[in-house]
């Protein structure tokens, strides 16, 4: 039984007083004092509006906050609802919380809903980011009645984003997973998403919880399971995705959870990636995509200096043993270029990237030095990306991304040579 | 008088020829625990070299930094040079006990101090190419960490983190193997130190208004500028 080492005696005696439900929401917390309540309300309000005849549960997993957040849920969770008339509760909507270890990113979290879904025999679950700004009740209804319903098993959320948002996604996990898995999913790395209890249970039986690209990129692996797998995928238009005041997340964390999931996910689902062909668009519920192109102040100079220092100062002991010759030979001439004629073209970066998991395969050095060796690299594609989209409208960005999925799957060939060590 | 001559020559002889037949056998059992030694050391030599390149072992050689060193000194690479050494280790302790059936005076106390400092050559090697591989994969993540920082002279950080482990390694190594102890204990705190008041003092002093500017810039005045450049890249 997986949840037995994972479910504390507290929280389980908790989850046996709320029986079996349908529905389990969770939400990682830590520290997110300032959104949280409103994030609880909503998810509340939602399955109250939605859902109302439902057994429903959210867990509540928090990383021991130190900014009264455990309280501001409890409060948030037993508040009164007034959502209108038409909103009555036809079922008692259970609040259970729980503490678990590491940051509401690491596996842990993931893991306990996992554990928790499986016990309650919960046929639909959902997770919700705590810091969002911009959730609403729909968002719930959005995500989990296309699994409740219509029996999909994962549900992906898309969102309303800023041309210059969200790059890592844009330039890499997108492309990168829609080429190999054959899916166009355009957000593999969900922090609002829902999965069905086949899904769950599968991935909450797979042998990799003790593994550190879990702890790091669960959501991550959760979306490559279900691509790999036999798993019916959609993907639901939710809104504009806000986050609070704290800071964008760390680069090298953000880059551990997408791009190092998704290489480590490559080995395990070997025969599901190297037979997929062209890519398929999967169901997309709601508007496929939104992009907004106002005026942002972004410091350009300062991803150019990060990228040619960082490739002079990695090039000899770092990244040598990870990219070819002729990589190698490229990065170097185009980090010797100015800011006003650096280019790091299309073809050039999925190179990078396709020898970066060839290398990763082959681990021929640290796995986790080669994720962290691509955070200068991908501050000299994201430069490009801002300079050659800086007039762009919506409809210019969307063509963007498409070329570059485009020769994603054009040179994966190259990828399954270099994976067979014909390269 | 000329019986007595004979019968000393004829027992002179007998002593000889006594000799020799005592030392011919042993000659020969020498010679065969050579031969034997040398078959036994070159399957040992094999033995190694198929476990080395099944476990990869060049590659973690290699990450050590060990490779380049061995290049660097036109050696053959480390799972040769392992082999080798294990051979001729093997292969000179054979002789040495091939040599002791010769029963010669004195060098069978040489040969047990032989063996009895095998195990701790064995020791030393193993600390020298793990502070190797340590050092290698330590500075490695520093210099990562420094660039992906922004921290100024990542190199500088990195090459002082692997000399720094290096240097505690060997000189692990050397006491392991009981040559200069003190020396090489008193070298290293003298080295350690020195450094490190080097890097205070060239931070301190030379580094007043750098170190002022640095801290500024991360704790106080750019914070707030940063953050509104700061794309998300998720």
């Amino acid at each position: 039984m997986p949840e037995e080492s994972i479910l504390t005696d507290d929280f389980l005696r908790e989850l046996m007083n709320v029986g079996e439900v349908d529905i389990l929401i969770g939400i990682a917390t830590c520290n997110d004092a300032k959104t949280a309540g409103d994030v609880i309300l909503a998810v509340r309000a939602g399955l109250l509006k939605c859902f109302p005849r439902q057994r429903a549960v959210i867990i509540n997993a928090d990383c021991g906050s130190q900014d009264g957040t455990p309280d501001l849920v409890r409060a948030a969770s037993i508040s009164d609802m007034r959502q209108g008339p038409n909103v009555h509760a036809l079922r008692t909507l259970h609040c259970v919380s729980t503490q678990v270890p590491g940051d509401p990113h690491g596996g842990a979290a993931l893991h306990t809903f996992l554990a928790a879904a499986d016990l309650l025999r919960a046929s639909t679950c959902a997770v919700f980011a705590p810091d969002s700004t911009a959730i609403e009740p729909e968002w719930v209804e959005r995500l989990v009645r296309p699994v409740l319903r219509d029996n999909f098993d994962l549900v992906t959320p898309l969102y309303r984003r800023h041309k210059f948002d969200a790059l890592l996604v844009r330039n890499l996990l997108y492309p990168m997973t829609r080429a190999l898995y054959g899916r166009r999913l355009r957000e593999p790395y969900a922090l609002d998403f829902a999965f069905s209890g086949k899904l769950g249970s599968y991935f909450l039986g797979r042998d990799l919880w003790t593994e550190d690209s879990v702890q790091t990129g669960a959501e991550t692996l959760l979306t490559t399971s279900a691509l790999g797998g036999d798993f019916r995928v959609a993907q639901s238009f939710l809104g504009e995705r806000t986050r609070g005041e704290g800071s964008p997340p760390d680069l090298v964390s953000a880059i551990r959870r997408t791009a190092g999931a998704l290489f480590w996910s490559l080995d395990g689902n070997y025969p599901a990636w190297s037979n997929a062909k062209e890519s398929q668009p999967v169901t997309t519920i709601g508007a496929e995509h939104e992009i907004s192109v106002e005026p942002m102040r972004v410091d350009r100079t300062r991803l150019y200096e990060l990228f040619v220092r960082g490739v002079s100062e990695l090039i000899e002991p770092v990244l040598k043993p990870i990219l070819s010759p002729a990589t190698l030979a490229e990065l170097q001439r185009i980090t010797a270029l100015p800011e006003e004629s650096l280019r790091y073209s299309g073809e050039l970066w999925v190179q990078t990237i396709y020898e970066f998991a060839a290398s990763y395969h082959k681990s021929v050095i640290s796995r986790d030095h080669i994720i962290q060796a691509l955070a200068p690299l991908y501050r000299g594609r994201a430069f490009t990306f801002l300079v050659e989209n800086s007039d762009a409208t919506a409809d210019d960005i969307e063509n963007y991304v498409e070329a570059l999925c485009l020769t994603f799957e054009h040179m994966k060939p190259s990828l399954l040579q270099m994976w067979a060590g014909e390269k | 008088m000329w019986q007595m001559i004979m019968n000393e020559l004829s027992q002179a002889t007998l002593g000889v020829i006594h000799n020799m037949a005592e030392f011919v056998p042993r000659f020969v059992v020498m010679l065969i625990i050579i031969l034997i030694g040398w078959v036994i050391a070159a399957a040992l030599r094999g033995a190694l070299r198929s476990i080395l390149r099944l476990t990869k072992f060049d590659k973690l050689s290699e990450d050590a930094g060990a490779t380049q060193l061995l290049k660097k000194a036109a050696l053959p690479p480390t799972s040769e040079l392992l082999s080798r050494f294990v051979f001729w280790i093997a292969w000179f302790g054979f002789v040495l006990v091939g040599i002791s059936v010769l029963q010669i005076v004195g060098l069978e106390e040489h040969v047990a101090r032989f063996f009895g400092f095998l195990p701790r050559l064995f020791a030393a090697m193993f600390v020298f190419f793990f502070g190797l591989l340590a050092a290698s994969f330590f500075s490695r993540a520093a210099l990562l960490a420094a660039v992906n920082a922004d921290l100024p002279s990542p190199r500088l950080i990195s090459t002082i983190i692997r000399t720094l482990i290096i240097i505690f390694s060997v000189s692990i190594g050397f006491e392991e193997l009981g040559l200069g102890e003190n020396t090489v204990l008193v070298a290293f705190g003298i080295v350690f130190g020195a450094l490190m008041l080097g890097l205070a003092l060239a931070f301190g002093l030379g580094g007043r208004d750098l170190a002022r500017q640095y801290l500024e810039r991360r704790l106080v005045h750019d914070k707030k500028e940063d953050k509104q450049d700061e794309l998300s890249p998720l």
